[in-house]
């Protein structure tokens, strides 16, 4: 028997049991991988879509992507919608509650860049990334719901990469653009005053 | 608990209530619909004060449209009432139009009626929906998106769009029906009453639902009125108002239908006023293909860049919610001077506190949901 890395192909090889020798990394990267439950952060049209997806017909139960309301028995935040610069502080509350090992997609191209409302707005976060590390991204205005399936499938690659020794915890920042010129200099920090989470 | 609340954002002189206690859902609870924030004040479980916090969805929509031209305020419209885009897109292109004098073709007129319609359906079944999902009846839920699944179907067969449908454009509508979709459409209409009565049977008759929902948030006719609430919740108390017929507009005067109208004004009615009225819309449909002829769906010798000429126009429609009106202000140029849209979700959230006072807590959500709110077009 060798060392596999790549445990879900190994165990349908050997249907009727036997020994498999593999590595912490791949028994816990695989694990996580097949049930990344999901805090459904539906704040605008998208959520609409991110619905859609977990019913009866694109039925994302079957990747054990199961939507938990509680940010405490979350993975995987899926920020769904605009967010705008009052919702921030409560979006960064949220991820800060959930536990490592956490990830982020962001739904639809508000939580990507601010989509359409990129431009002449004075209320809009252009995109999630400002304050929390996205780990996969889907265009969309809104995106299908296949294209989220397509995203968990892509984090379940990209947790199969990883490694749990360096640990995961990746702190949120919330350092709030101005409203007059988003990326270049100037910022404004518009923390929630709720000192720590 | 003085800190919690304060990170919450609950004002410091609102703990100082003795035995009351101030709790805060949301603004991302899943039973809000969305980013709703309410601070409620409880006497053990009884609400004594309820105050929806909204504006976590404010876009500033209609300060953008200042910067767009008005073909390309038509998106945004979208993006108001995201679980009933075509009446925005409609109310809207109805104001557009109203300014700037444009005559919109017939066929134009029965396609846009019959895409309201089945977007009527499609958001009702969202709200009935979610009315189950708040009482605990999730299966209700899953046959009621069944339906909502087939009407996005048809949508996407048009115009390529799942939610955001970018559909009626000032002077008609952007595609027209294409091959096979009158057949497909009918298909539906004949299918979907039955479904309805399936739905009434499984949520509404059920004995649990009832007793969630009897009783509960009773608005009486004369303070729907006073409070400006319209539509479904409007009607579930027994209020005779439908823009579509006192206001008619369109083709409605065209075809027959009924306004289910409920007695109690609670949350039982309010839920069984949109599941009728999807009934009715059904039947709206079939006579509007009926009457449908073959002809141009756009007006004809429409610029490429509108510009009113100066002035003003208002213009409502009855969307899922209520009365749906766009104010427009034209001051000549390419691009609309003001925009203000009258959203009836807004005026709909407002009898909230009003509806929870003396319910209980977990009530509170149930009445949130029967007044189906839909904060893009709250928080505009």
């Amino acid at each position: 028997m060798a060392l596999v890395d790549d445990l879900g192909r190994a165990l349908e090889r050997t249907p009727g049991g036997g020994i498999i020798l593999t590595s912490l990394d791949a028994v816990m990267d695989w694990s996580r991988g097949h049930s990344l439950w999901s805090m459904p952060m539906g704040t605008a049209c998208c959520a609409m879509e991110l619905i859609a997806a977990s019913f009866a017909r694109f039925d994302f139960d079957r990747h054990g992507t199961i939507p938990r309301a509680d940010p405490r028995h979350a993975d995987v935040m899926v920020v769904a919608g605009t967010i705008t610069r009052k919702m921030a502080p409560a979006v960064k509350r949220l991820y800060e509650q959930m536990p490592d090992p956490k990830w982020v997609i962001a739904m639809g191209n508000c939580a990507v860049s601010g989509g359409i409302f990129y431009y002449d707005t004075y209320s809009v976060v252009r995109g999630v990334d400002e304050f929390l590390p996205v780990d996969v991204y889907i265009a969309g205005c809104p995106p299908r719901p296949e294209s989220l399936q397509d995203a968990v499938l892509r984090l379940r690659e990209k947790i199969r990469a990883e490694s749990i020794a360096p640990g995961r915890s990746r702190p949120a920042k919330l350092v709030l653009p101005s409203p007059t010129d988003p990326r270049a200099g100037g910022v404004a920090t518009a923390d929630d005053g709720s000192g720590e989470g | 608990m003085t800190g919690q609340a304060e990170a919450c954002g609950v004002d410091a002189h609102l703990l100082q209530t003795g035995d009351e206690l101030v709790v805060n859902i949301g603004p991302s609870h899943p039973s809000t619909h969305g980013v709703c924030r309410v601070i409620v004040h409880l006497d053990g479980e009884i609400v004594t004060h309820a105050e929806p916090v909204i504006g976590h969805l404010h876009r500033g929509i209609e300060k953008m449209a200042e910067n767009r031209t008005y073909l390309q305020v038509v998106p945004l419209t979208d993006r108001l009432d995201y679980v009933g885009s075509m009446y925005a897109n409609w109310a809207y292109c109805r104001a557009v139009e109203r300014l700037a004098g444009i005559r919109v073709p017939e066929r134009a007129e029965y396609i846009r009626v019959v895409m309201c319609e089945l977007q009527r359906i499609a958001s009702h079944m969202m709200s009935i929906g979610s009315t189950g999902a708040d009482t605990g009846a999730t299966s209700a839920f899953i046959y009621a998106f069944n339906q909502r699944e087939q009407v996005v179907d048809l949508f996407e067969a048009v115009c390529g769009a799942r939610l955001t449908y970018n559909y009626v454009r000032p002077g008609g509508v952007s595609f027209d029906l294409p091959d096979g979709w009158i057949e497909q459409c009918r298909a539906f209409t004949r299918s979907h009453p039955s479904a309805m009565v399936e739905i009434d049977k499984l949520l509404f008759g059920n004995v649990i639902a009832r007793q969630r929902l009897k009783g509960i948030g009773v608005l009486p006719a004369e303070e729907a009125i006073a409070r400006g609430v319209t539509g479904p919740a409007a009607r579930g108390s027994g209020v005779d108002w439908d823009l579509r017929r006192d206001d008619s507009y369109s083709v409605y005067p065209r075809v027959d239908f009924e306004i289910p109208l409920g007695e109690n004004g609670d949350a039982y009615d309010r839920g069984r006023v949109r599941l009728w009225e999807c009934v009715e819309s059904c039947r709206i449909i079939d006579q509007a293909l009926a009457q449908i002829e073959e002809g141009p769906i756009k007006a004809e010798g429409l610029p490429r860049l509108l510009a009113p000429r100066p002035g003003e126009a208002y213009d409502h429609i009855e969307s899922a919610r209520g009365s749906l009106g766009v104010y427009l202000v034209s001051d000549g140029s390419v691009r609309p001077y003001r925009m203000h849209v009258r959203s009836p979700a807004f005026q709909n959230l407002s009898v909230l506190g009003y509806l929870a006072e003396g319910h209980t807590l977990s009530d509170l959500v149930v009445i949130l949901g029967s007044l189906d709110p839909v904060f893009g077009e709250v928080d505009r």
